[in-house]
């Protein structure tokens, strides 16, 4: 999702990199201005990147799984017994649209890394297609898909990965190095970036002299230094210590503001997943379970799996008003005070709590329908 | 815990049983048929074998400029060797150009080491190197030393040139590694010294094949080490350079190495330790240097002259430790130095001192105060004396102490355990040692020690074997009682880890020849002293695999054992010593196979068996081909123990893993 533009830079001014706090709250309440796009309109844009049957075996004759429709409709467990393969990824497909940050979400074996690796084929996938704007990065010959690293998908790694024997500054520019940028634009680019990741200051330390957060930092930074179109994120806060955690949290979300950039972003983590994502995947023994929007999975969960998953998660804070809304009934007195559709339950309780009438749901100038105290109270108190 | 010794009383006691089954027969079997098929053989006396592979060394030296193989194969290279090293000595330490004296004298030698020590490492190191050449010129050993140094520096540059990009070659390339590991394996575990028989055979008697026979003995340090540096690269980080979209050869240049720069250095620490090693030792084979004076000494028993050379060559060892770790650890910090200040005075200083080795270089070649090491101020000799004092007098006041000693282990010890191995009948050894191999092992080895006894049988000198098997065995207990007693100090206290480790890795740096001199002056020469020198050798590569080990037992172990109540004397033998019996077992595996690599060695000193039989090969040509089926006797016997222990040590890993189960 894009956000307008003058919102972006008052959010900026009020906040420096330290100490972000902005929340989901703010953040829908941002949605709610009027030029804001919607879900919907984001979706009819050409996706970004465009995963279609996606397949990753491990093992011996791994390419003979995708293609036997008989292995392919195994499970992992039965895959393994019968041939020896593990299927990682199995038949996946799914659409990120421009701006949009992306969320895959599975527990530890799930094939959440194995797939993100498999996007610009750090992992050679074994059957399927990935579109990067059209074009199959599978298909690629080698030169192209360094093209393509070098300067559109860029990856942040849960370890950081950096390299011990450069400073800051040279691990930020790294990338703009290996594709043959002088070093007067390395230097203004890398200063730029570090600067933006708030690591000012820091640029003549070694990585090993930074804390994990700080390190974690310059791996975002090289990661935005070539100023890519896509940026990967695998597990990237599951090393830090919660409190660290979150700060690096709300970064991505005030860059995400800033740079606008379509990000994937891969977690085992719930509450990270509906904080930052726009969609989330959940990935259970390499398949998709549910793709949708946080309220999606809690308000209609597509089986058991995804329904015990978010069952700790508190209803009123993810669902909006557009799952809680009933249907005008000929009583109704409609002129109580108005809120969109994708307000936050939470964030309603109090005007409608406080409003004498329901209160109307209304987009686009159409009426949606009507929430009372009743509604507003079936989520708050029970679920 | 109690799950170990559960497992152990259900399976050890059968086993246990069987072996004492098997000994017992033997017992019994060599007090019926003592003395019978021994198949002992005279100290002049050869086989037909022996004699055709004389005929074969006759063979060789006739065809040598004839035989395509030789003619541009073997020759060939030997050529290319013998001018690298003939271009290095012609530097340091012989006549050549015309010249009476080599192209740069001493002072040139020690000004430009002691420069370079200081460029690739620090000021202190750089100081050592200076003294330490000097002392060896004060020995009156400048010449010995520089031929030493000449050799060792060829066989090091030659070395790692094939070595490192072999090794970076494997680091990258899985293919290649999985062809190289067994070959470096075979080479490590062969026992150093006997490959000179062979390579003398092909490559003549002198540097030339001093500098192959080291090559071969250096070379796998770095070879090894340099494929693990590169592979020890995280992951996650190549992955990070590959997504950003590095080529491969980025990738080597910009990620690798500079991240394995340090592990390839200690590689080259290694193999140079390695190298000086072997130069000396190859004084067997008439390469000239301070090896060449340790071997005339011992012979001759001049104690003192050999304490001189000695004490050279440790001095040296030192020198290139101290300057190699100290040039890694500059790899390390000097991308550190975050202040230009003293890095652009360092420079400066560089520079000058520079100047003034290359002004020493020129009066070097120039003058011959420069070019000859003084002998005004002898300090060999005075040492010399004091050694020889010491030694007299350690033969005359503690004689009581040490002979006593002697002869206690020997007649108790090692006379009855050697008679038991030599007197039996061959073919009682021979099927004792299979079913002890199938029972502590498998078939798979039982099938190679069958077949390594059998190609013994086939050396003629299955007597000679047995006696050296009998020391080896001897010298080996010793080396695990010493081995498990520091071993377990050491793993247990990281204080007395500190003080005690310094002293192996300093022992480790010393060439193995080097260990024999204060052997010879304490108890003479004889089978013990070739023992005793084994296994001072092997100790401390056992002391620290044993420590490494027992400091690696999980403290979470350790926590509830001592929380349960055990004792300290329970924590060691119910906890720690069960948990690292897969090291125990690696530590038997090396000590046996240092111990075997030091017969040769021990067979200069009397140490008698195979060693001397390959020594006296070395020395008449009646005997090369003895010599050099004795040599291969090491090697079967070396084979034989190495997978022996190997399968020991497996079948523990098997004990312990399924109690982990």
């Amino acid at each position: 999702m894009s956000i307008p533009s003058q919102f972006t830079q008052q959010q900026l001014g009020q906040e420096s990199a330290g100490e972000t706090t902005m929340t989901t709250t703010t953040r829908n309440e941002l949605l709610e201005t009027p030029t804001a796009p919607t879900r919907e309109s984001g979706r009819s844009t050409d996706p970004v990147i465009s995963v279609q049957n996606l397949w990753k075996v491990f093992g011996a004759k791994a390419a003979d799984v995708p293609s036997s429709p008989e292995l392919r409709a195994l499970s992992r467990r039965d895959l393994k017994e019968r041939t020896g393969c593990v299927a990682a990824v199995c038949d996946l497909s799914f659409d990120v649209a421009p701006g949009e940050v992306f969320v895959v979400m599975g527990l530890s074996g799930s094939g959440k890394s194995t797939l993100v690796r498999c996007l610009t084929r750090l992992i050679e996938p074994t059957a399927g297609q990935v579109l990067f704007k059209g074009d199959d990065i599978l298909q690629a010959n080698e030169r192209s898909l360094r093209e393509v690293r070098r300067h559109s998908i860029a990856m942040v790694f849960q370890h950081f990965g950096l390299l011990p024997h450069r400073r800051v500054a040279d691990n930020v520019s790294y990338g703009l190095e290996i594709r043959g940028a002088g070093k007067k634009e390395r230097a203004q680019r890398a200063a730029d970036v570090i600067d933006l990741v708030g690591l000012s200051g820091y640029e003549n330390s070694f990585p090993d002299q930074l804390s994990g957060g700080m390190q974690q930092r310059v791996g975002l930074a090289r990661a935005l230094a070539g100023d890519p179109e896509v940026l990967l994120f695998d597990e990237p806060f599951s090393a830090l210590d919660p409190l660290i955690r979150r700060d690096m949290q709300n970064e991505v979300i005030r860059l995400h503001h800033e740079v606008g950039k379509t990000m994937v972003f891969i977690t085992h983590d719930l509450s990270e997943a509906l904080k930052l994502g726009d969609r989330i995947l959940i990935m259970r023994d390499g398949r998709l379970v549910q793709v949708g929007t946080g309220a999606d999975l809690v308000g209609a969960p597509a089986d058991d799996y995804v329904r015990d998953f978010v069952r700790e998660v508190p209803r009123s804070h993810v669902l909006t008003l557009r799952w809680i809304m009933r249907p005008v009934q000929p009583d109704d007195v409609l002129d109580g005070p108005e809120l969109g559709p994708e307000v936050v339950v939470r964030d309603a309780v109090r005007v409608v709590l406080e409003a004498e009438r329901p209160i109307k749901v209304v987009e686009g100038g159409q009426l949606l329908g009507v929430v009372g105290d009743a509604e507003i109270l079936s989520v708050v108190a029970g679920s | 815990m109690t799950t170990i010794a559960a497992v152990r009383t259900g399976v050890r006691p059968h086993r246990g049983a069987i072996i004492t089954g098997i000994l017992l027969l033997w017992l019994v079997g060599f007090t019926v048929l003592r003395g019978r098929d021994t198949l002992s053989l005279g100290a002049a006396d050869v086989t037909s074998l022996h004699t055709q592979l004389n005929e074969l060394n006759d063979a060789v030296g006739a065809n040598r400029n004839s035989n395509p193989l030789f003619l541009y194969f073997f020759n060939e290279i030997r050529l290319v060797i013998e001018q690298l090293t003939n271009f290095v000595s012609a530097l340091v330490s012989q006549p050549a150009f015309g010249r009476p004296v080599p192209l740069i004298g001493w002072l040139g030698v020690v000004a430009l080491l002691g420069y370079g020590s200081w460029a690739l490492g620090n000021l202190k190191v750089g100081l050592l190197a200076v003294a330490g050449f000097t002392f060896m010129g004060l020995q009156g050993l400048w010449q010995e030393s520089m031929d030493t140094f000449a050799l060792t520096l060829s066989a090091v540059l030659v070395s790692l040139l094939v070595g490192i990009p072999l090794g970076i070659w494997a680091g990258v390339s899985d293919r290649v590694n999985r062809v190289v590991t067994p070959v470096l394996d075979f080479m490590q575990t062969m026992p150093t010294f006997v490959y000179l028989a062979p390579l003398t055979l092909v490559f003549l008697i002198g540097p030339a094949s001093a500098v192959i026979a080291t090559l071969i003995y250096a070379a796998p340090p770095v070879i090894r080490i340099a494929a693990h540096g590169i592979r020890q690269t995280p992951k996650e980080t190549l992955e990070a350079a590959q997504s950003l979209g590095t080529t491969r050869f980025q990738l080597l240049r910009q990620v690798m190495l500079p991240m394995a720069k340090r592990t390839i250095v200690i590689g080259i620490n290694q193999t140079i330790m390695a190298a000086l090693s072997m130069v000396t030792i190859a004084a067997l084979i008439d390469a000239p240097g301070l090896g060449r004076v340790v071997l005339r000494s011992l012979q001759s028993l001049d104690v003192g002259a050999a304490f001189n050379a000695g004490l050279s060559i440790v001095v040296m060892a030192i020198v290139f430790d101290r300057v190699t770790t100290a040039a890694s650890v500059r790899v390390e910090r000097s991308r550190r130095s975050t202040s230009r200040f003293p890095a652009s005075v360092r420079k400066v200083a560089l520079l000058v001192g520079g100047a003034g080795a290359v002004v020493c270089l020129y009066l070097s070649y120039t003058f011959v105060w420069a070019a000859e090491f003084p002998t005004d101020l002898d300090l060999g000799a005075p040492i010399n004396r004091f050694v020889t004092g010491v030694t007299d007098w350690t033969q005359v006041h503690l004689s009581a102490v040490t002979s006593d000693f002697k002869e206690l282990v020997t007649n108790h010890v090692l006379n009855p355990f050697q008679t038991l191995l030599t007197d039996s009948p061959w073919w009682l050894l021979f099927a004792v040692l299979v079913a002890l191999a199938a029972v502590a092992g498998s078939m798979r080895t039982a099938l190679v020690t069958a077949l390594c006894l059998a190609l013994i049988v086939g050396t003629g000198l299955w007597f000679d074997a047995m006696s050296t098997l009998a020391a080896t065995l001897l010298a080996t207990v010793a080396v695990m009682v010493l081995g498990l007693v520091f071993g377990v100090w050491m793993g247990r206290s990281p204080k007395v880890d500190r003080v005690i480790r310094p002293v192996l890795d300093a022992a480790q740096t010393m060439p193995s020849f080097v260990y024999l001199v204060p052997f010879v002056a304490l108890f003479a020469a004889s089978r013990f002293t070739g023992i005793a020198a084994g296994v001072v050798y092997a100790a401390p590569v056992a002391i620290k695999i044993i420590a490494d080990g027992i400091a690696a037992v999980s403290p979470t172990t350790m926590e509830a054992a001592t929380s349960a109540g055990s004792s300290t004397w329970q924590l060691i033998t119910k906890v720690q010593l069960p948990m690292s019996l897969r090291t125990i077992a690696l530590a038997m595996n090396q000590g046996l196979i240092y111990v075997l690599s030091m017969v040769v060695v021990g067979g200069l000193v009397g140490g008698g068996a195979l060693g001397y039989d390959v020594v006296a090969g070395f020395r008449q040509n009646a005997l090369f081909g003895k010599g050099l089926a004795a040599g291969l006797a090491i090697v079967l016997l070396g084979i034989m123990l190495d997978r022996l222990t190997q399968s020991v040590a497996r079948r523990a890993q098997a004990t312990t893993d399924h109690v982990r189960h």
